[in-house]
């Protein structure tokens, strides 16, 4: 995680920031942070994307607020601060949940107080927030938002269509469909999240060793 | 709330079992079960900062009602238990530093472990007593060094089988955690019903 722009290196555009949390640098699949709230309210589609939006608030306001305080805070106690800046945005959600949707907040219980400690969250304020300037931050705490929120509804869409055979809480499979009990379970989220990396391993794997046919086609040429 | 201290253990070591079934303190559960040694004194760290945190929390509660502030709880929370993982920190590198380096960057990450944020907002928001809370904590991180000392076993022996590359790494350690977790559903309905 050392992404931050050295001298001499080429300079990385905004949108470049966004786009890396998306897929190359996704925080689920690929730095496999975070898992807690991944597995654990992805049981339908709904709390899933619920779940995103809320993280992505946080990570937004947080990364920027960091980075605006950046060159203030010493760096002993920076830890103890990112925390304290975290903990205020996520209190802030809590209570706009509980005013959107009481409904919500009770399915999603403990865990929208349990964003504080989402790793993706200090993470990207300690490795980038920290070291660069407020737009560039809010870009790529806005792209990670965004890849955590693709990867939990990658998650609560497969586990609510065969846990419940319901997408959205709209039927996909008629009435006569079994349910597998089990993906909506505790023990379906750790299946499902297991054959999700399994998937990225064999796509990332196919493409090294297509890399390197190439480069071996290319030699013989 | 009036269940007996004793099946609100049960129940948070067993039953709801923090990580198999609630899915709390994962990163931990991946990242230091590789080793039995490492995987049994990190879930003794994590039950000490639990329990003191969770009497923290209690205070903290208690105080933040007098006060009429309960927006400030979860700040207030996440203050104490980093600065008891902090002392736990210390206290480690003096007594032993091979355990030290042995847990390396995943000891001041217990402050980041949702499993002890989380004993301390189940047991305010389900309101606990003191006694209540605090076998509530114990029963958590034992059931998180349980669950953790199981899948470092299980880890170990891994070690030995030929496995192909693709399910290597975090994609197998997940999907052993899903077969811990339907071990755990097991229990269900001991200790007096699921909290």
């Amino acid at each position: 995680m050392s992404e931050t722009i050295r001298p001499g290196q080429e300079p990385v555009s905004t949108t470049d920031e966004f786009l890396k949390g998306l897929w190359k640098q996704n925080p689920v699949f690929v730095q496999v942070l975070g898992m807690c709230p991944v597995l654990a309210v992805t049981n339908t589609a709904r709390n899933a994307l619920a779940m995103g939006l809320a993280t992505l608030f946080v990570l937004v306001c947080s990364s920027t607020a960091v980075s605006l305080i950046r060159k203030i805070v010493p760096k002993q106690v920076r830890i103890v601060t990112f925390i304290l800046v975290i903990a205020t945005f996520v209190t802030v959600v809590d209570y706009v949940i509980q005013a959107i949707s009481l409904e919500l907040h009770k399915a999603l219980g403990a865990f929208i107080a349990l964003i504080v400690v989402n790793c993706v969250i200090l993470g990207r304020a300690e490795a980038y927030a920290s070291k660069n300037p407020p737009l560039r931050a809010a870009a790529d705490a806005a792209g990670m938002g965004a890849g955590f929120t693709f990867a939990l509804l990658c998650l609560g869409v497969v586990r609510e269509v065969i846990g419940k055979g319901a997408l959205f809480d709209v039927p996909v499979f008629g009435p006569s469909y079994q349910e597998w009990v089990v993906m909506i379970l505790p023990s379906g989220g750790f299946f499902t999240l297991a054959a999700w990396l399994l998937l990225f391993n064999a796509l990332r794997q196919r493409r090294a060793r297509r890399a390197a046919a190439d480069a071996a086609e290319e030699v013989a040429a | 709330m009036n269940e007996s201290p004793f099946s609100l253990f049960v129940s948070a070591c067993l039953v709801n079992n923090f990580v198999l079934a609630y899915f709390l303190g994962i990163c931990p559960f991946l990242g230091v079960s590789g080793k039995l040694a490492t995987a049994s004194r990190m879930g003794a760290a994590v039950t000490f900062v639990m329990l003191v945190s969770s009497v923290c929390a209690f205070g903290i509660h208690a105080l933040l009602d007098a006060i009429g502030a309960p927006y400030l709880q979860l700040i207030a929370f996440i203050a104490v238990i980093a600065s008891t993982v902090q002392l736990v920190e210390m206290f480690v590198k003096k007594v032993s530093p091979a355990l030290f380096r042995a847990l390396g960057i995943f000891l001041p990450l217990i402050t980041t472990n949702c499993a002890i944020l989380a004993v301390a907002l189940f047991q305010t928001n389900k309101g606990y007593g003191f006694v209540q809370s605090v076998a509530f904590a114990f029963g958590a991180g034992l059931g998180f060094t349980l669950a953790l000392v199981l899948m470092a076993g299980l880890r170990e022996r891994l070690e030995l089988a030929k496995l192909p590359d693709v399910v290597k790494g975090t994609a197998l350690a997940l999907a052993l955690a899903g077969l811990l977790s339907m071990g755990f559903m097991g229990f269900a309905g001991l200790g007096g019903g699921a909290s």
